[in-house]
Parts: structure tokens; C-alpha cells; sequence
């Protein structure tokens, strides 16, 4: 079996008959990460227990039971993501050796289902970023060119799965954070509907646009890698007690008579790539002729969906990481006494130094945002847009199946090109926004290359819970791009 | 930077209420970076909202309870474990009252 091709099926089927044991696959994986890392800087944990998960796994299958779907296969997991035993740091030095006491729930119904956890993947401090460059673990390179960024946050799922360092892994989407990196390193990314896969045990950034989801190297990867990760989480209160379909086993590429939406306001101002426009054009051109109908749709509020954005998740994120004191876990700044030391000194010290330069900049644009005087016109105004937005998107999906966009207005920009200019990289997230603000499924499917090499995927949105019409489109896309399986081989 | 929205008194006003010490260098940057960002994200402003109810959860949903029952999942070993600094079974903080 040729582990770098394999279908997580494949994997899965082949341990269950033992043909590959969950060791091997277990090991082959794992000494690939380990051996490519230094050059992309995707990984900031290793599990040393993988060897062991594996071997239970094989235990498991020897004494004739079903370890499940996912049997023996080696999942990357975000470090947004609490995993028992294992250091979890969203990488930040306040969370720097932060060991959860429990599993966060979508991690461990990977493990329920037979997955092994090779470690813990590099992103944006907090999720907070498009780069991956805010990492007080380095920044991640895209395995396409070491000079560019992989995409942020889950900047580290995206570059290890480009390399197949890993047969899926996890990431979070708050603004993009999933299927901005997937479509930067040529991976399928993919977020379902706000509510479906639970958020309880990841670490908080904006409660209410917060997302998981799988990156992974096909559509039908990530359609079982959702099947495993959604469903009804008593601890999350905002988990939706809606029926996890067999998206799976229901994929069906055949687009005849299928409505593709095109947001007639991303693509009024120009500013679009020349390479990610023509990608667009054709992703559009084909499906057509695939027996698809394109229709032109209007959602005139994305227009303001970054400054919603913004003033949101900041808010939020301000309120969360209020958490980080010092006093129950991480890290707090060295006092050589506490005798003589305000409350308040402790706290803004310790703060201070354990949270990096992006992630005090949302905490102190949230607490303007929410201070007296500026709440209705910030936090509040963008709450009653939010929901216009969101209605807007419910008209739009009247009249299609889907929405298809780009991703990113350009492929992989280069590292330290706009890490000074916080507002320029902001509205990089143009596009992938408003996805979260009205709660869509949302993803990105790899389709073209530029070039100069670099990895260009085009997004599919959907409406509330119809991840299927989403996923259908995204595995019509993978057959006409020939990308399917895309592994980077530059290093 | 006279001209900035967010002056370094406003700035170093919300870093208390923030509980974030920064360096007066910080301060000076994020002036400056917030005014900008700020004086973008005001066009929302143009948006005429009368009489909206704000979202603040995208998917409605009711309130979810559920009995109050004790349950152990974790033990208060395991949770003191990860305390920067504890004193027997205690975290240990400066001086509250």
C-alpha cells in the first residue's frame, strides 16, 4: 500500500485486515514528520505515545474487534485543540506548558474512532492571524516555496498535509483559518455549519464564529473526517442536535442541474490576481458545462464583513483570554516575592509577557470595543449588521445550491511581506469572513497552480446544514482539477 | 501623531481595563495601528440598523439545560498540576483583601 496515496478508508481498511498494521502506518508517518519538519516548522509537539496508541489499535484488530472508520490512521492535531497528556499551547508562551487533563471533544471521538495522534500542529498564536507567522513557536513555511507563508491559523495542519507529514489532520476556522492555509499549501480544507462539531476543550477565541474542522488531502477525506468529528456535544451549549447525514457514502459529483451562486460583490472591485481569476472563470466554465447552471446572486453586506469581523471576534477574544491570570495554569511572570505585589500588577505583568504582539492587539481593540461609550457603535452595530448579513445569505440560497468564490484574492504571499501592516493583513481575509459570521459550511478545494508553483483553491459555501451540496461541488472541482492527492514534493 | 483617533492616554486607559502591561513603545504602536483599523472598521457606521436585534450566535438556539449533577471527571491533583506556583493543595496568589 502506498501511504502516501491512501485514502484514510484505505489506511483504515488495510489495518482492519491487517494488511498494514496501525505501527506501520503509525511509523511511517511519523518518521516522514519528524524528518521534514525542520524545514517547515509545522509541528510543535510530537506524541511520543503514537507507537503505543498504534499497538493498541493492532491489539484490537488481532483480537477480532472493530477499532472503527478511522482504524490506525495518524492525525495531526491543531494545538488549538486540548489533548490529554499532551502539551497544549495554542501556540503561545502563556499556554507554553500547558499539559489539559482532558481531551477536547472532536479529539477524542478521533481517538474513539481509531485514529493515532502523531502530535501537535503549529499555527497562530490563539488563532489569531493569517500567517502563521504569529507563532511564539516560529513561523510555518508553505512546503510549496520556504519563502512564502503557509496561511493562517492552521498554518501548520495545512503545510504538514501538503507534505503528508500526516494522513488528516485538525484545524480551527474562525475567519478562514482553515480553508485560507488549505487553499495557500493545495490541501482540502473544510468547516461545516456553526454548531456542528462541538467546541468544547479548544481553546476559546471568538465563541461565536468558531468552527473545527478537517484538512485533508481529498473531498472524500474530508467528507468522513466531518461524518467523525460533528454531532451533538451536551458540553457545548451551542452544539446541534441535528443528524449527522453519510456525507461520505452520498457524494455525488454529477452537476447537472445543479445552481452554482456567484457573489456579484467579489468580484466587483477588481483587485483579484490575474491567476486566481482565471482559476475562478474556469472552475465556473467547466462546472457549466458539467450540466450546472451559474447564477449571479447578491449579498450587498459582505461589503462591510471585515470591519464585522474584526470588531466581533476581537471583542470576543478580549473577553475569552481574559482567563490567562497567571493563577491556575501557564505562565506567570517571575515575582521574587507575592507578598508586597497588586493584584493588578500580578495580573497585567504576567499578561504583558505571556501573550504576543497580535494577540494584545485583538485583547485591546475587544476592550474598546466593548468600553463605555463605544459598545453601541462597535460591538452592538455589528451584531444588528451580522444578522442582516446572515439574512441576506438566506435570500442569496434561495436561488443556488452553492456559492463558489476564490479563497484568497493571491496565492501564498511571502513571510514578513505584511506581518508590519496589521489593517493589510486583515482584509486578506476578505472573502473567507463572512462564512463565520453567518455560521455557513464553508471550503476549500485545491484546483489550479500559479506559475510560480504555488497552490491556488477556489471555495464553495453553503447554506445552514447542506454540507452535502458543498462537498458534491468540491468533489466535481478535485475530478476536473487533477489535483486530487497533491502531495508537495519542492523540499 | 496628534491626528490619531486613539490617543496613548486612551490606549494605556484600555490596557489597564485589560489587565495588559505594555511597553511605552507598544503603547505608541498600537495608537497608532488601532486609530488606523478602527478608522476603517467605522464604515459599518453607514449601515442603517434601526430596530435590529443583534446576533450573537449565528445558528438560533434555546437554552440548553440540563440537571445540576455533581460529576467527577478530573481530579484536584491533575488540575494543580499545571499551577505556576501552588502551596500544598492551594494556588498561590499575591495578597487579595
Amino acid at each position: 500500500m502506498d501511504l502516501l496515496k491512501a485514502s484514510l478508508s484505505e489506511i483504515a481498511t488495510a489495518v482492519r485486515s491487517k494488511k498494514v498494521s496501525a505501527l506501520e502506518a503509525t511509523q511511517f508517518f511519523m518518521n516522514r514528520a519528524k524528518k521534514l519538519n525542520p524545514k517547515i516548522n509545522a509541528f510543535i509537539s510530537f506524541d511520543e505515545s503514537a507507537q503505543d496508541q498504534a499497538r493498541k489499535i493492532d491489539e484490537q484488530v488481532s483480537r477480532g474487534e472493530d477499532p472503527g472508520p478511522l482504524a490506525g490512521v495518524p492525525w495531526g492535531i491543531k494545538d488549538m485543540f486540548c489533548t490529554k497528556g499532551l502539551r497544549t499551547t495554542a501556540a503561545s508562551k502563556i499556554l507554553e506548558n500547558f499539559v489539559p487533563p482532558y481531551d477536547a471533544t472532536a479529539v477524542a471521538l478521533l481517538k474513539k474512532n481509531g485514529a493515532v495522534i502523531l502530535g501537535k500542529l503549529n499555527q497562530d498564536e490563539f488563532a489569531m492571524g493569517s500567517s502563521s507567522e504569529n507563532s511564539h513557536f516560529g513561523a510555518v513555511k508553505n512546503p510549496w516555496n520556504l519563502n512564502c507563508v503557509a496561511g493562517g491559523s492552521s498554518g501548520g495542519s495545512a503545510a504538514a498535509q501538503a507534505l503528508r507529514m500526516v494522513a488528516a489532520s485538525t484545524g480551527t476556522d474562525t475567519g478562514g483559518s482553515i480553508r485560507q492555509p488549505a487553499s495557500f499549501c493545495g490541501v482540502v480544507g473544510a468547516k461545516p455549519t456553526y454548531g456542528r462539531i462541538s467546541r468544547y476543550g479548544i481553546i476559546a477565541y471568538a465563541s461565536s464564529l468558531d468552527q473545527a474542522g478537517p484538512l485533508t488531502n481529498s473531498v472524500e477525506d474530508a467528507a468522513l473526517s466531518l461524518e467523525i468529528m460533528c454531532g451533538k456535544d451536551i458540553k457545548d451549549g451551542t452544539s446541534s442536535s441535528l443528524p449527522v447525514p453519510s456525507w461520505k457514502k452520498n457524494l455525488n459529483p454529477s452537476m447537472r442541474g445543479r445552481k452554482i451562486g456567484v457573489l456579484k460583490e467579489y468580484f466587483q472591485d477588481g483587485g483579484l490576481h490575474p491567476e486566481v481569476q482565471a482559476a475562478t472563470e474556469k472552475a465556473l466554465s467547466e462546472l457549466k458545462q458539467q450540466g450546472a447552471e451559474i447564477v449571479e446572486v447578491s449579498v450587498p453586506l459582505t461589503k462591510y464583513a471585515i470591519p464585522m469581523y474584526y470588531l466581533i471576534a476581537a471583542s470576543e477574544a478580549s473577553s475569552n483570554l481574559s482567563r490567562y491570570d497567571g493563577v491556575r495554569f501557564g505562565f506567570r511572570s517571575e515575582f521574587k516575592s507575592l507578598a508586597h505585589i497588586n493584584l493588578s500588577e500580578f495580573y497585567s505583568k504576567t499578561r504583558g509577557e505571556g501573550f504576543g504582539a497580535e494577540v494584545k492587539r485583538r485583547i485591546m481593540l475587544g476592550t474598546y470595543c466593548l468600553s463605555a461609550g463605544y459598545y453601541e457603535a462597535f460591538y452592538n452595530k455589528a451584531g444588528q449588521v451580522r444578522r442582516m448579513l446572515r439574512d441576506e445569505f438566506s435570500l442569496a440560497f434561495e436561488k443556488c445550491d452553492v456559492i463558489l468564490s476564490p479563497v484568497t484574492a493571491a496565492p501564498a504571499f511571502k513571510l514578513n511581506e505584511r506581518i508590519s501592516d496589521p489593517l493589510q493583513m486583515y482584509l486578506n481575509d476578505i472573502f473567507t469572513v463572512a462564512t463565520n459570521l453567518a455560521g455557513l459550511p464553508g471550503m476549500s478545494v485545491p484546483f489550479a497552480t500559479s506559475k510560480e508553483r504555488l497552490p491556488i483553491g477556489i471555495q464553495l459555501m453553503a447554506n445552514h446544514f447542506q454540507e452535502q451540496k458543498m462537498l458534491d461541488a468540491a468533489l466535481a472541482l478535485e475530478g476536473i482539477s487533477g489535483l486530487k492527492g497533491l502531495v508537495a514534493d519542492v523540499l | 501623531m496628534s491626528q490619531d483617533k486613539i490617543s496613548v492616554e486612551e490606549i494605556s486607559r484600555i490596557a489597564k481595563l485589560a489587565q495588559l502591561q505594555l511597553s511605552a513603545e507598544e503603547v505608541s504602536n498600537y495608537s497608532q495601528q488601532l486609530s488606523k483599523a478602527i478608522g476603517y472598521f467605522e464604515q459599518i457606521s453607514q449601515v442603517q440598523t434601526a430596530r435590529v436585534e443583534p446576533l450573537v450566535t449565528p445558528t438560533e438556539i434555546e437554552n440548553i439545560l440540563r440537571k445540576d449533577e455533581v460529576k467527577t471527571e478530573t481530579s484536584s491533583e491533575e488540575i494543580l498540576r499545571n499551577a505556576p506556583h501552588k502551596t500544598g493543595s492551594l494556588f498561590t496568589v499575591p495578597p487579595v483583601v
